[in-house]
């Protein structure tokens, strides 16, 4: 060692961290494949859906083409038959139930204040069984799409009435969307018991949160039923069974029982995760509290736990003893109590409040008044003696696009566009947004009001074709206009979406000022949602945390933007 | 002094000296608030005026060719009544929210959490409507379900040859009843009628008039649905089972009553049209007539031939 140069320290022996083959995360097209975030499966989820969503949509305009005037020659009777029961299955095992597990993808672990779902490899798995169910679905087009209808009631379904792999693929459909469904409903629920942040009683649980988990014992509950129907279709097509078959002692009403015992509980599936959405987004807008929190969650427990008593009210034309019909009608009555609470404490929501008319609140403020009309009318159908003559017709087909369009959808659309500044980080634009809105409520209601009138006229459900004579000709040609409308204003929407993801505003961490922990970390959130949760004091917390904030008085821009105190 | 504004502006109690100013956010979708009330006001008089002629038509559902399809009409309309209550009640209070509650500069939203009297209120409401709806569905249940026996012009005033027409299920205080076979197949209705003489018919049914007809309805392949609209009840056809159904059309009803199958039975199902016939008990008795000596005939002819080909085998 010479002298003059400087001389270095001894090292100090520190512990070292060390690394097994360490991988740089894949990027590009590779992530999307091997991800297991939460977040990038739950955008895979509703990008997949949503285009499910568009083929399912066009299935229906190809239909309502065909309607549009008696004696049409668009289609012929088989492929019209293959329109139904693909714009059906479509709507419901690729649309709206995976949709919801993509919100719930989403949010669940955000609003929990959990850094991904308890499971995130089964998670993975949930969402490829959906596509790869979905594609073995639609590759039925290349050879025999079904047509014995999304309800597939044997013995027509059988293999001597529908040849061909159509019901096959439908089968294949089921198992896989349903062992997804599964799967996910169980990560939710384990997620949703054992993650949740640190004071989030179950009092203190989002609304939203509410409704996921109680979707997900439902899911639970009602599909294995199906599962179990069309495994036993499976084997009636192929090995010789009878399950269904009169003529071998088996009965073409087991099927309807298993299928609606799944069926009607999939309603409350699909419908109830989105009342938790707009029981998120009304209070946010309206500047006010959710009006009986309490109400909102017990009313959710009890509709599902009654959904699961009310399957056969499906069946009110089938031959069925009286006493059990009318048991049918009266626990299908006691549905409308609890929905009914919901909706009177929406309303209640915005009453007195200070509403902010943003495009969210739109789609939210139309669920409950579209859903009033689709419950009124589901009433009706429940007094058996009138469903006689309702079921089956067109007064059928309005009443579940009003539960399910104008519910479900309308709700959906409203949550896309309350969350989709914390998804891309923009803000969608405003009139964009309200084009579209009033596109799709115009046209919605044109579409399905009529509809009413022709089922009232006898008009049934699932013909290609009718009579002139049957007076249902210029109301055919109102709901096919009204269906275009709606088609344009989901395309605005679309076209929102794809401007808004390179052009919207930026949002910020808290555009809305939410209420629920999502709006707490950034737009979009870091892989790992959150480097700080805080102690959860209300259902509330942004509003706890934006007092807080205030009352250290930071900068007012740091109000806006949130960041967590040290002390939380 | 009353404030009277410009449309598109407001003033709220708490802006100093009744100050007014151009509000955006209180003009209804960028809309000139006159224009959206305008045609708010056009579109409930439009209803209002088309609504009672309209109503018979395009609200309730057809009837008028049995009793029970009226009793169902009375029931329907007695809860579309109700439903509208409701429907008035959701969209008046929802949209006067969204109007009258719209952000303002100076506003405050009131933090309500709830109000139990008000909560428990509503939950007994709402209950309380549907107690009434099973009520009033119970007293017209049996008048539905149950099928009355013929009138005095019925039937029975020429019954001889259909044999099995003096049932003794169910019990009735009137006339004997028509039971009718319904078989349903790909996509065609066969109706048979009772008697030892062999007596159907495929797609068209003739019944008599004032004549109750019970319906047992089965099918041979696939599930179909039995209806015809202004009869009410539609009856599934389910292979394996008989499903009942029952219509009774008043005297002086005669003409033809058109249906369709109403469960998705395949590829035609659309045109699996089925009509039904009420003529007086006198013509219809003709008819049968006819209709016998056709079906003895074409029997017979049959029988012919089958011998005639044996004949010529043997040869």
């Amino acid at each position: 060692m010479e002298a003059g140069t400087v001389t270095r320290p001894e090292p100090v022996a520190r512990p070292e961290v060390v690394m097994h083959g360490p991988r740089s995360a894949p990027r590009g097209w590779l992530s999307w494949l091997t991800t297991t975030d939460h977040k990038k499966i739950a955008i895979l989820y509703l990008f997949a859906t949503f285009l499910f969503f568009i083929l399912g949509g066009v299935e229906a305009l190809i239909m309502r083409l065909q309607l549009s005037q008696p004696n049409n020659t668009l289609v012929d009777p088989e492929t019209y038959n293959g329109l139904v029961t693909m714009h059906g299955t479509t709507m419901v095992f690729l649309f709206v139930v995976p949709v919801l597990a993509g919100f719930g993808n989403y949010l669940v672990p955000l609003m929990i204040g959990a850094r991904d779902m308890a499971f995130p490899k089964l998670n993975a798995l949930s969402f490829w069984l959906l596509l790869f169910g979905g594609i073995a679905f639609y590759a039925s087009v290349f050879f025999e799409p079904p047509q014995a209808g999304w309800t597939m009631y044997p013995p027509l379904s059988d293999d001597a009435f529908t040849g061909g792999g159509g019901v096959d693929a439908w089968i294949f459909l089921i198992h896989l969307t349903g062992i997804s469904s599964i799967a996910g409903a169980i990560n939710f629920i384990a997620t949703i018991h054992n993650m949740r942040a640190r004071g989030m009683g179950w009092g203190r649980m989002p609304l939203f949160i509410w409704t996921i988990l109680v979707y997900s014992y439902l899911l639970v509950a009602a599909l294995p039923s199906v599962a179990a129907g069309v495994t036993m279709l499976l084997t009636d097509r192929h090995f010789g069974t009878g399950f269904f078959d009169p003529s071998s002692g088996g009965d073409p009403l087991l099927w309807q029982h298993l299928f609606w015992f799944f069926g009607h509980p999939e309603v409350y599936i699909m419908v109830l995760p989105v009342f938790g959405m707009i029981s998120e987004i009304l209070p946010v807008f309206a500047r006010k509290p959710i009006f009986g929190y309490k109400a909102i969650a017990a009313s959710t427990v009890a509709i599902a736990f009654l959904g699961l008593l009310v399957w056969a009210h499906h069946m009110f034309a089938t031959p069925t003893p009286t006493i059990v019909l009318a048991f049918f009608m009266l626990s299908s009555f006691t549905i409308a109590v609890p929905t009914g609470i919901k909706i009177f404490n929406w309303l209640a929501t915005l009453w007195r409040g200070q509403i902010v008319m943003k495009t969210p609140l739109y789609f939210a403020a139309a669920l409950p008044a579209l859903f009033t009309i689709g419950g009124i009318s589901g009433v009706m159908l429940a007094i058996f003696p009138v469903d006689w003559y309702l079921h089956d017709t067109y007064f059928v087909v309005a009443h579940f696009h009003y539960v399910l369009f104008g519910g479900s959808v309308f709700g959906l659309f409203g949550g896309l566009y309350y969350w989709f500044p914390k998804m891309s980080g923009r803000m969608m634009s405003e009139f964009l947004g309200k084009l579209s809105f009033w596109l799709m409520f115009v046209g919605f209601n044109t579409t399905f009001l009529v509809q009413h009138s022709m089922g009232l006229s006898g008009m049934p459900r699932r013909i290609y074709d009718y009579d002139e004579a049957l007076g249902v000709s210029v109301y055919n040609l109102i709901s096919t206009i009204g269906a275009f409308i709606l088609g344009i204003g989901v395309l605005v929407t679309v076209v929102n979406v794809l401007w808004s993801l390179k052009n919207g505003r930026r949002a910020g961490n808290d555009p809305w000022q939410g209420n629920t922990l999502e709006w707490f970390t950034t737009s979009p959130p870091p892989p790992n949602n959150f480097d700080v949760v805080p102690r959860i004091r209300s259902v509330e917390p942004m509003k706890d945390i934006r007092r807080e904030v205030a009352a250290a008085s930071v900068p007012a821009e740091t109000v806006a933007q949130p960041v967590a105190p040290r002390s939380l | 002094m009353p404030q009277c504004r410009p449309f598109g502006t407001t003033g709220t109690k708490w802006s100093r000296f009744g100050a007014q100013r151009y509000d955006h956010a209180a003009l209804p979708t960028g809309m000139p608030r006159r224009l959206f009330f305008v045609a708010l006001g056009a579109v409930v008089l439009g209803i209002l005026i088309a609504a009672p002629s309209a109503l018979a038509d395009a609200f309730t559902p057809e009837s008028g060719g049995s009793q029970n399809a009226n009793d169902i009409d009375t029931l329907y309309k007695i809860t579309f009544y109700i439903g509208i209550v409701i429907f008035l009640l959701v969209w008046g209070v929802l949209i006067w929210s969204l109007v009258k509650y719209r952000a303002r500069r100076d506003g405050r939203a009131d933090q309500i959490r709830g109000n139990t009297p008000l909560e428990v209120g509503w939950t007994i409401g709402a209950a309380g409507i549907l107690v009434v709806l099973t009520v009033v569905t119970f007293l017209y249940l049996d008048d539905i379900d149950n099928p009355p026996g013929s009138g005095p012009n019925g039937l029975s005033a020429a019954a001889g040859q259909f044999a099995s027409i003096d049932q003794p299920d169910p019990p009735t205080d009137g006339g004997p009843i028509l039971r009718i076979r319904v078989n349903g197949q790909q996509y065609i209705w066969r109706f048979d009628y009772p008697g030892d003489e062999q007596l159907f018919s495929y797609n068209k049914m003739v019944v008599p008039t004032d004549t109750t007809v019970v319906l047992e309805i089965e099918a041979s392949d696939v599930i179909h649905s039995w209806w015809i609209p202004q009869f009410g009840p539609k009856a599934d056809a389910v292979p394996g089972h008989v499903n009942e159904s029952w219509f009774k059309v008043p005297a002086g009803k005669e003409g033809i009553y058109k249906g369709q199958c109403a469960e998705l039975c395949g590829p035609n199902h659309a045109d699996m049209r089925a009509e039904v016939q009420a003529m007086t008990p006198a013509d219809f008795e003709q008819w049968a007539d006819h209709k016998r000596a056709q079906i003895a005939a074409a029997g017979e002819a049959l029988a012919r031939e089958r011998k005639q080909r044996e004949q010529e085998a043997q040869q």
